[in-house]
């Protein structure tokens, strides 16, 4: 039962990662139907940009309050990570709109890639350790240091807490802004939009420029989580937080945090219980399966495929 | 001139390249300036690079600007090599001293001599318009020159060993027939089986490399522990792929495009994780090593006085194996070539590149979509798998690593960059792609310009993708995009891929 709590805060803290990140794939899917692989890689630059801004803050400025630093931090990266993302749209999306079928989704892969190497060639290949923030505990159930205590780290509290202020402000945005609307208009059909004066390519571009910015967050985050980045950390939890939104139902933003904590949850029960080896395995069974046998996932709408 | 409410031609490109030196500057600032490293303690701290990150700047600014200006594509690209060259000598003078400074002259001349012969040469030429109706004759003599072509690069290809043996001797050869030679075309015969899946029938394989790995650990397994040869292992390694293709394709082929290309991707990486985890089959992450050679049909290359060497009787040199290794590589990879060139004109082929061009159409007509996919699908791994296991047998060893995402992205590029269902394309893309960066590690010149620390094959992957997204924007049908048709009524006409709108299914 200690174990189950435990491994079920520690889920929830991973799954708001995800679920992060998962916003970002259901939104571009929802608007222009195409999987934006280079997602994942954009949430691994966001994770350089945070480490990058973080040392330059404490080390360089000397700030002294850490929790300062971490606003700090996670603003510096929404701001770098959407330029990023706006760039990417303009050069490798953008010119093949009716182009063939598989052409976004090669060009978003050749994106994925060369993000990946350019970090890897401009930041060197080895791991960037961090030492570990903001370890201290609290106890929900046991003595301190008892082997069956549930406890829960303050950096576990910033992580939920940030995802779910946040994901309140995407929330209002989405649903009461006008651009929210001219968002949802150009989901629906975006040809009828155009007529109405939606102006398309700029609702698309402020789409990745909103996913970049959560997945930036999901990135200081798993900064504070992990304290080490690779040039590689973007491909499996991009692969996972893609997964998370397919579970989810592909373009239904609850849809993708849920999916996100129920893919947090199972990869985290699943070392926990079956084999640490194989978690990943875990994640992209889900995967597999879903596609397959529930491709519209919990909360989304079937897909009507039409001449 | 230009009325003064417009802004004039030199104006424009000026904001042009204002803004992309912006955009690259935002880019590049924390990216590029900066880079975190370990210090000795193992702490992180910053390495501050700014020239770096005003070399980006000027790099796309100088582009943006001259592509603003200039209307033809020939004198875009030359100025921009032009002016690129006199950057990079500029830096050269600026930054370094002594033998890379020595240089800098050279890059700046040259670099003047290109801009200007861009400028004079092709500036003056107005926009040609596209002959849109004599494009269909000009590629029906497009195709027999691809054809021939194809036959010159086989024989040239045949030759290579032979040719090289005789001019460097076996051991100055032996580099260039194993680094480039049997390494090229592993990736040709990768590239034509997953062309089957990708050109053809349309279907994009993310996970390709599962089944060569699947091949690989069949040779590598059935050969440890029961002792069989090569040449019984290859067929049946062959086959094993196939049977996990239409394993993993009979419940997968039903999803559209991009579910299926994640798919598989997902049973490409649960491969490699099975493979790292299985300690006891796959030995982990230390592999399978000592994997027996391979024999001339029975006949083992080695000094012995029943191996290759005594029995021809010729003197004993280690290249005959990878000659031998060579030929093999090249049957295998044309046996690929010529069933999918033969397939493509049966009805099943027809029914690939149907596919491939509207799903629903085909579906409406009564082709069973799902046995067409599978054969492809089946097809396609068969290939990777007898590739996997020609790698086995060449390396003596494999571990998962060999088997990664990457090498996936990397068949993948060739495919994409080969442009898709062109068998030349492929064959062209591999060489460039993996002949080229091997090539640019030979350059000591290189080394001389940036520094003796330089490797280009670090580059390798960040080309590729960069000119993944590049193609996909300037010619999504590949170099090569005139294709003969598989099918013809009386007369042969080829049709121009410009002139081929593809379905969108």
């Amino acid at each position: 039962m200690e174990t189950f709590l435990q491994q079920l805060i520690n889920g929830v803290t991973l799954g708001s990662i995800y679920g992060l990140i998962a916003i970002g794939y259901t939104m571009v899917f929802g608007i222009i139907g195409m999987v934006n692989f280079a997602h994942g890689d954009v949430f691994m630059v966001s994770t350089f940009i945070a480490l990058i801004a973080f040392l330059a803050l404490t080390t360089l400025l000397g700030i002294p309050s850490i929790f300062l630093a971490l606003l700090l931090v996670m603003i510096i990266a929404m701001v770098m990570t959407s330029v990023w993302s706006w760039a990417i749209e303009r050069i490798a999306y953008r010119p093949l709109r009716g182009s063939f079928r598989l052409a976004p989704l090669i060009s978003a892969i050749g994106m994925s890639i060369f993000l990946m190497n350019f970090v890897q060639v401009a930041q060197g290949p080895r791991n960037k350790p961090l030492p570990p923030m903001l370890n201290e505990v609290i106890y929900l159930m046991g003595e301190p240091g008892a082997a069956n205590a549930v406890t829960i780290a303050w950096r576990q509290i910033i992580i939920i807490a940030a995802t779910a202020i946040l994901l309140a402000i995407f929330w209002y945005v989405v649903q009461k802004t006008s651009l929210g609307r001219a968002q949802r208009a150009v989901e629906q059909d975006r040809k009828m939009a155009a007529l109405l004066g939606v102006d398309v390519d700029r609702t698309v571009s402020i789409t990745f420029v909103i996913g970049a910015m959560l997945a930036a967050v999901a990135g200081t985050l798993y900064l504070l989580q992990y304290g080490v980045v690779r040039f590689d950390d973007g491909f499996i939890p991009g692969v996972k937080a893609f997964t998370a939104a397919v579970l989810g139902g592909i373009g239904s933003i609850p849809g993708a945090v849920l999916g996100g904590l129920l893919i947090g949850l199972i990869e985290v029960m699943w070392a926990a219980y079956v084999s640490s080896d194989y978690k990943n395995v875990a994640a992209f069974s889900v995967l597999v399966v879903v596609l397959i046998f529930m491709p519209s996932g919990l909360l989304g709408r079937p897909e009507v495929e039409k001449v | 001139m230009a009325p003064a409410a417009a802004p004039s031609r030199l104006q424009q490109a000026l904001r042009d390249a204002a803004f992309a030196g912006l955009v690259t500057a935002a880019l590049s600032f924390p990216m590029l300036a900066i880079r975190v490293e370990s210090d000795m303690n193992n702490r992180l701290v910053l390495e501050e690079r700014w020239p770096l990150m005003f070399a980006a700047i000027a790099f796309i600014a100088s582009a943006r600007f001259l592509a603003s200006m200039l209307d033809d594509w020939r004198a875009r690209a030359g100025a921009v090599a032009g002016v690129w060259s006199m950057l990079l000598g500029a830096g050269l003078a600026w930054f370094t001293t002594g033998a890379q400074a020595a240089l800098a002259p050279w890059f700046l001349g040259g670099g003047a001599l290109l801009l200007a012969a861009a400028l004079l040469l092709f500036r003056a030429s107005p926009q040609e318009a596209e002959p849109a109706s004599g494009a269909a004759p000009a590629a029906a003599s497009a195709g027999r020159f691809v054809t021939l072509a194809g036959f010159v690069a086989l024989g040239v290809v045949v030759a290579y060993p032979l040719v090289l043996l005789g001019w460097l001797g076996p051991q100055g050869s032996l580099k260039w027939i194993n680094n480039y030679g049997v390494q090229i075309l592993i990736y040709v015969m990768l590239g034509w089986g997953l062309n089957i899946v990708v050109g053809l029938a349309g279907l994009l394989d993310l996970g390709y490399v599962a089944f060569y790995a699947v091949g690989a650990y069949a040779y590598a397994l059935l050969a440890t522990t029961f002792g069989l040869s090569f040449w019984i292992c290859l067929p049946l390694a062959g086959i094993l792929a196939a049977f996990w293709g239409i394993l993993l394709g009979f419940p997968v082929l039903r999803l559209r495009g991009d579910y299926l290309a994640l798919v598989t991707l997902a049973f490409g990486e649960i491969i490699t994780i099975v493979l790292t985890n299985w300690v006891e089959l796959t030995n982990g992450e230390s592999g399978i090593s000592s994997i027996p050679r391979v024999t001339f049909f029975g006949i083992p290359f080695t000094a012995a006085p029943d191996g290759f060497a005594a029995t021809f009787g010729i003197a004993f040199s280690p290249i005959h194996r990878t000659i031998f290794l060579f030929y093999l590589i090249l049957v295998l990879a044309l046996i690929t070539n010529v069933v999918t060139i033969r397939l493509r004109r049966l009805p099943i082929g027809r029914a690939w590149e149907a596919l491939r061009e509207d799903e629903i159409a085909c579906r409406s007509l009564g082709v069973n979509t799902t046995n067409t996919k599978l054969t492809a699908f089946a097809l396609g791994a068969m290939f990777g798998g007898l590739a996997g296991a020609f790698f086995a047998v060449r390396q003596g060893f494999i571990n998962p690593n060999s088997f990664t995402f990457m090498e996936s992205a990397t068949i993948l590029a060739i495919v994409v960059l080969g442009g898709m269902g062109s068998q030349l394309g492929v064959a062209l893309a591999a060489v460039v792609m993996i002949g080229g960066t091997e090539i640019l590690r030979e350059l000591d010149f290189l080394k001389a310009v940036f520094g003796a620390d330089f490797d280009p094959s670090q580059y390798r992957m960040l080309i590729f993708g960069f000119a993944m997204v590049a193609m996909m924007v300037w010619k999504p049908r590949g170099l090569i995009s005139t294709r003969e048709p598989s099918i013809f009524l009386k007369e042969r006409r080829a049709v121009a891929g410009a002139l081929v709108k593809e379905g969108r299914g």
